[in-house]
């Protein structure tokens, strides 16, 4: 390097430390400008959200236009089927992570599942809810609250087979081999000590799928639909947090605006408190 | 194994089975043959579900394709470059909802690329360590908020905000450049293709940042520092060792983001302006594929509409299965190169 001789007051070394400085300064500038951004929006959506938050919100229905009312059976609505999504999903994702991890993990059925699941990951969730109209409501002949559950499912299932699998690859074999040496059936060994090593893990997963479906409001548009009242018939179209938020937001009308916000302000919460959560529980995890 | 307890663990085989109690004389072969069952039966569960996921793929497409078919009948392979989207005549056309999604995503994409790419270089080399956990905390955090909260933010403060001081500032200042002056052409609407772009790109940025910082940071530190040795600056160590390294990487992050990008719907719906028609200028109301089924389906009616957007929904299935499986592609060819 010519440089080196020639000191720290050549040209060329100037050039270069000149480019340094200025890219290093639109590094800096970058995160500015990112983190701003975010933090504009969390902002106003706590100012716009903390003025209409009061008990009123979690014990009245939903308003006609005009009349002043609260949220509780969107509330409620979310919170029964993602529990169901959750109920429908997780066997299915933890069986299946199971086999990824533990049966399968370099045979070509594997590799193939993985491949897919990782697509259906990232899948445009409204696709889904096309596929469970389809599936269920163009069958059944009208929307209910068993739809948007099983829409919510598909979402759930693709998160927890793969922090199921990731938490399972982390187990030492040593484990395995040392249960399996003492006479263990394989399934016996992993329900009762690869489950048990991966536990954490794969709890954090479920809260993360949790944390994603909360806040989901395309697969539920034309699946779960919306209802004005409340129902506890699963049967018939129900309302949901996101739908709702989703529907006043776009009305004319001022104070089902402010419930939106609202609406928002308690799903960010929510999401926020569940991805705390879980990074809590599942400590320093890789992310794909 | 911190949870063995109180008995060996080999009894298990014996007293957990809930049938076999301990008190009962065991017989050997009998109980050999029950785990026998539960192991053959907790394999195949464990397949089952497996092929469950293949499963839920297929039905997605089979139920797509079959319920766009009269649609396809209809139309046929011109659905795709009609830009007419008529309930009254029932004449459809797929061309200016795919205009509107690939359009604002690549919007996105030039806006969120550099600038996460950015933030991530700033995470991994230039911020000292206190402070670049709680921003990636921070970066990760905002990649899981949903969707409609930037809907809703962008309708009601971000689309008045370019309606009443950057799209004004943008016709005036491009209205006499020849090809700038028809991109930015039009009434300031407020929302529109450009909206609903930037919404995209704000949304996409904690996605970005955070999957480049996770594939700086497995560039070998020993690299790094050779190339700090011979004298390099931060900048030189970044586009010469650092991005030639990832590149598979980074281009696989970027694809995903463009596959979520794709795909997006209801920060999208807010302020897209659900209009279908394909105008030059990136200031008018437009539509995505995503939109026009949010705001539409629920509201169809008869065959051909409701086939058409299920069409349409099809589609973007299929640009979107394309766009993540390339990045996926990328991602396993880093991560081979890293020998994980």
């Amino acid at each position: 390097m010519a440089t080196l001789a020639s000191g720290a007051s050549s040209p060329l070394y100037a050039k270069r430390r000149r480019k340094n400085v200025v890219t290093m300064a639109m590094a800096y500038a970058a995160t500015g400008f990112g983190l701003s951004w975010l933090a504009l929006i969390l902002g106003v959506l706590f100012w716009e959200g903390f003025s209409g938050l009061s008990l009123r919100v979690f014990t009245e229905m939903t308003p006609p236009p005009g009349a002043s009312g609260g949220l509780l059976n969107p509330i409620i609505g979310s919170l029964v089927m993602t529990f169901l999504a959750v109920l429908i999903g997780t066997p299915l994702g933890v069986l299946a992570g199971t086999y990824l991890a533990e049966y399968g993990r370099y045979d070509r059925l594997s590799s193939v599942v993985r491949f897919i699941n990782d697509i259906l990951l990232s899948a445009p969730s409204i696709v889904i809810g096309l596929f469970i109209y389809e599936l269920m409501v163009a069958q059944m002949g009208h929307f209910s609250g068993w739809a948007g559950a099983v829409a919510l499912a598909v979402i759930v299932v693709p998160v927890v087979v793969r922090t199921t699998e990731d938490m399972l690859t982390l187990v030492p074999d040593t484990l395995r081999e040392a249960a399996a040496s003492v006479g263990l059936p394989r399934s016996l060994m992993i329900q009762k000590v690869a489950y048990r090593a991966a536990r954490a893990g794969m709890i954090t997963g479920v809260l993360l799928a949790i944390a994603r479906i909360s806040g989901e409001t395309a697969p539920l548009l034309f699946t779960a639909l919306n209802n004005q009242f409340w129902t506890n018939n699963m049967n018939a179209p129900v309302s949901s947090l996101p739908v709702v938020i989703f529907q006043f937001a776009l009305s004319p009308y001022k104070d089902w605006q402010e419930l939106a916000w609202t609406g928002a302000l308690i799903i960010t919460m929510a999401v926020l408190a569940l991805s705390i959560t879980a990074r809590f529980l599942g400590g320093e995890r890789k992310k794909s | 194994m911190n949870s063995s307890g109180e008995r060996p663990v080999v009894d298990v085989a014996f007293q957990g089975g809930g049938a076999i109690s301990a008190a009962e004389k065991v017989d050997r072969a009998k109980v050999l043959k029950r785990l026998r069952f539960g192991d053959d039966a907790f394999r195949h569960l464990t397949r089952a579900a497996a092929i469950a996921v293949l499963v839920i793929l297929s039905g997605i497409i089979f139920s797509l394709v079959y319920g766009s078919l009269p649609a396809i009948q209809k139309f046929g392979i011109g659905f795709l470059f009609d830009e007419s989207w008529n309930p009254v005549t029932e004449k459809f056309g797929a061309i200016a909802p795919i205009y509107g999604t690939v359009l604002t995503s690549l919007i996105a994409m030039l806006i969120a690329v550099p600038i996460g790419l950015f933030i991530a270089l700033f995470l991994t080399e230039l911020c000292p360590m206190w402070l670049g956990r709680p921003i990636g905390i921070a970066v990760e955090l905002l990649a899981g908020i949903p969707s409609i909260i930037y809907g809703i933010w962008g309708l009601f403060v971000f689309a008045p905000f370019l309606q009443q001081y950057v799209q004004p500032f943008l016709i005036s200042a491009f209205g006499n450049v020849p090809v700038l002056s028809n991109l930015f052409a039009g009434p300031p609407y407020g929302i529109g293709i450009l909206t609903a772009g930037l919404i995209l790109a704000i949304m996409v940025l904690p996605f970005i940042t955070s999957i480049s910082r996770d594939v700086f940071d497995a560039v070998p530190p020993m690299l790094k520092e050779s190339a700090y040795g011979l004298g390099c600056t931060t900048w030189e160590v970044a586009r010469y060792v650092v991005l030639p390294f990832t590149r598979v990487g980074v281009i696989g992050g970027v694809m995903l983001a463009l596959g979520r990008a794709l795909g997006e719907t209801m920060a999208v719906t807010f302020v897209i302006g659900n209009a279908h028609r394909i105008s030059g200028s990136i200031l008018a109301p437009g539509t995505t594929i995503s939109a026009t089924i949010a705001n539409e389906f629920t509201e169809a009616v008869g065959d051909i509409y409701t086939s058409s957007l299920i069409l349409i929904g099809l589609i973007l299935f299929v640009i979107t299965f394309i766009v993540l499986a390339f990045a996926r592609l990328m991602l396993m060819r880093l991560n081979a190169r890293l020998g994980k």
